[in-house]
């Protein structure tokens, strides 16, 4: 994962809210097994019918309840490999914020009249470490779990830093922790 | 202190503060491949192929296709005949095309006992919240989530926030979990229980069996929530007894399970209550699960709403779905019907949709298809006869898997075409580019197949 620290440019404004993952990246494209390819399917279907235009700028604007439906990580591949490298929106689908930070995709939450601002200003300046984003409307300020700022401040590996605690796990597992649940091989 | 179902669950599974252990996880075919990949790459093992297991369910066939090697799409074939070698090179017991046990995901832990209460389920699909429905904690996860649940068996996670909605009385004749999950979304809004873990409780939910509490802890997600829960009481315990998966001390299980129940006194995020006693039989008529309204009512007029921002995506919805404002509900024709997804699916579902048959046919100008859950399901189904009223009554009888829920797989709507679905979601393009989708539950979903346009289920005779 790359670090993130300063993200600056141009912005691009989706104005619809209750954008879905499906929109985001339609299923057909789903069926790839790689993680790379998907920046050209971004918005497939409203693209290709010219419903909306989107240019690939460092910063993406959009409507509340933004990524909305399924688990798809494909959404978040698609979006930052079409160029984006944030988003800002009044709010976000859980699974899909999860999804973002674990990708190095800065997900940032404004209300939506500063993201109203952000959008016409059409520049704006993110600093990750002081949680702003400054354009010609202002300055904004925005929250963000510390942890997951340490993360995307450093792209540090979670899986690393999770085996990193390995002794912890076996410890859990040798506790009444372990003896929970099936055990899948024994079914068939 | 008196806790929560959640917390209790929680407490139970932190190996530190924000890190989880996974008690079982989900893999099914499209979301897996990027976390095998990334395993084999940094040369890590899957560190608990006896917590893990893998189905094919989102890409196969349902016309019969005996076995990965001869599904006639390419990408399809691919992705499934990946899934069989990741699963064998890393240990992982999967359940493929062809396998008697193979089926929607979230069909097939329930089926198999896999799902048992008090614990934490992972699949890498939003519809995991299903399995709470036992009194489980389950939520879906993205591939990068899959990779380390994978690697680790633990997942980085921050305490989610907890709600509970009540609902007081009982369903009416005619008012199925579908309804009632469907009218909740429409009252709180697709983001009305924002990332919580939603207990549901109450009267009305204690009368369900557990095949209709599947469905409405299914639509968890269509209301923004992270996890739906419904406390384990003997309705659960019941429909576990015997199958595969369940533990060998059964009984002594049972009483720890019985614990898990929230306290008196215990304190939520948020708490909403519901009159069950007042719902109806309901319908969508937008590209949004919340977008939803009783059988009896008219597409709404988006030039009375309110909120600029909910009229605009009102006039969207009804420009995608071909519908005027006023149109009464029941006038609206599809032309085609799914029963099927893992939101109703179940061997009741199809029994319920059977029964409501009664010796009448589908319309001749609706094509209607009913796509059991699971293998299992389906050779259930078959040993009742269901596939006969099904087939003489001209819907057609399918194979085990997602289908037209999102049709990744041949089944998909045209461009334009109408289709009563039992599925969780009518978003734009969802069964088919173009397509036009309408959610209810499968008795409804029946009844429009044979009358040829929406019913009020409890004055069709
Ligand atoms: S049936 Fe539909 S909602 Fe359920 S897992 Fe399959 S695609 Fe997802």
């Amino acid at each position: 994962m790359e670090p993130i620290d300063v993200i600056e440019g141009d912005v691009s404004f989706l104005d619809r809210s209750d954008v879905d993952t499906d929109q985001i990246i339609p299923k057909q494209f789903l069926k790839r097994v790689e993680r790379t390819g998907f920046g050209e399917f971004l918005f497939y279907d409203w693209i290709k019918d010219g419903e909306i235009e989107l240019s690939p700028n460092p910063i993406l604007v959009a409507g509340p309840n933004f990524g909305s439906g399924s688990s798809r990580e494909h959404a978040v591949w698609a979006l930052q490999q079409f160029g984006f490298d944030c988003v800002i929106a009044p709010s976000f689908s859980d699974i899909f914020y999860s999804n973002c930070t674990k990708n190095g995709f800065l997900p940032i939450v404004l209300s939506e009249d500063e993201c109203r601002q952000v959008a016409e200003a059409g520049e704006a300046r993110i600093e990750l470490d002081n949680q702003t984003v400054a354009c010609d409307g202002g300055k904004f300020l925005f929250q963000i779990d510390g942890e997951i700022k340490r993360r995307l401040l450093g792209g540090l590996d979670d899986i690393a830093l999770t085996l990193g605690e390995l002794d912890s796990i076996e410890r859990f597992e040798d506790g009444p922790g372990g003896t929970r649940g099936p055990v899948t091989t024994a079914v068939d | 202190m008196a806790m929560t179902m959640f917390e209790k669950i929680w407490e139970a599974h932190e190996v530190r503060e924000n890190l989880i252990y996974i008690d079982l996880h989900l893999v099914h075919e499209v979301t897996s491949p990027q976390a095998f990949e990334g395993l084999r790459m940094s040369g890590r093992a899957l560190r608990r192929p006896d917590k893990t297991v893998a189905t094919a369910d989102h890409n196969v066939p349902t016309d019969g296709t005996p076995a990965a090697n001869l599904i006639a799409d390419a990408l399809s074939r691919k992705q499934v005949e990946l899934l069989e070698a990741n699963a064998e090179e890393f240990g992982v017991p999967v359940f493929s095309l062809g396998s008697g046990s193979q089926g929607i995901v979230h069909v097939i832990g329930p089926e198999l006992g896999l799902t048992q209460p008090g614990m934490t389920i992972v699949c890498g699909d939003s519809h995991t919240s299903t399995h709470g429905a036992f009194g489980a904690l389950a939520f879906g996860i993205g591939t990068s989530e899959v990779e380390h649940v994978m690697a680790t068996q633990t997942l980085v996670q921050k305490r989610p926030k907890t709600m509970r909605i009540d609902y007081q009385g009982t369903l009416a004749p005619g008012v199925t979990s579908k309804d009632l999950i469907l009218a909740t979304i429409g009252r709180l809004g697709t983001a009305g229980m924002n990332g919580h873990a939603v207990e549901y409780a109450g009267e009305a939910i204690r009368a369900l069996t557990m095949e209709q509490r599947m469905t409405i802890c299914n639509m968890t997600i269509e209301g923004g929530g992270k996890a739906g829960m419904i406390a384990p009481d003997d309705t659960t315990f019941e429909y576990m007894r015997g199958r595969p998966g369940v533990p060998e001390d059964f009984d002594v299980r049972v009483e720890e399970w019985r614990q898990l129940v929230t306290d008196e006194g215990a304190s939520f995020d948020d708490e909403v209550e519901i009159d069950a006693s007042a719902l109806s039989p309901m319908v969508t008529w937008g590209t949004t699960p919340g977008m939803v309204v009783q059988v009896t009512d008219s597409v709404p007029d988006p030039a009375v709403m309110e909120s600029p921002v909910e009229r605009e995506a009102a006039e969207r919805a009804l420009a995608y779905m071909g519908l005027s404002p006023g149109t009464p509900m029941t006038e609206i024709r599809p032309e085609r019907v799914f029963i099927g997804s893992c939101t109703n699916s179940r061997i009741s579902d199809l029994r319920e949709a059977a029964s409501a048959i009664r010796g009448r046919s589908v319309h001749p100008e609706v094509r209607a298809m009913v796509v059991p859950g699971s293998a299992k399901v389906k050779s259930q189904a078959e040993e009742e006869g269901l596939d006969e009223i099904f087939q003489s009554a001209g819907f057609e009888w399918r194979g085990a898997g997602c289908s037209m829920c999102l049709g990744m797989n041949p089944d998909i709507l045209m461009e334009g075409e109408r289709c009563a679905s039992t599925s969780n979601r009518n978003f734009e393009g969802r069964q088919g580019k173009g397509g036009r989708t309408h959610l209810m539950s499968p008795t409804m979903a029946t009844a429009a197949a044979i009358e040829g346009h929406f019913v009020d289920i409890r004055e069709w005779e």
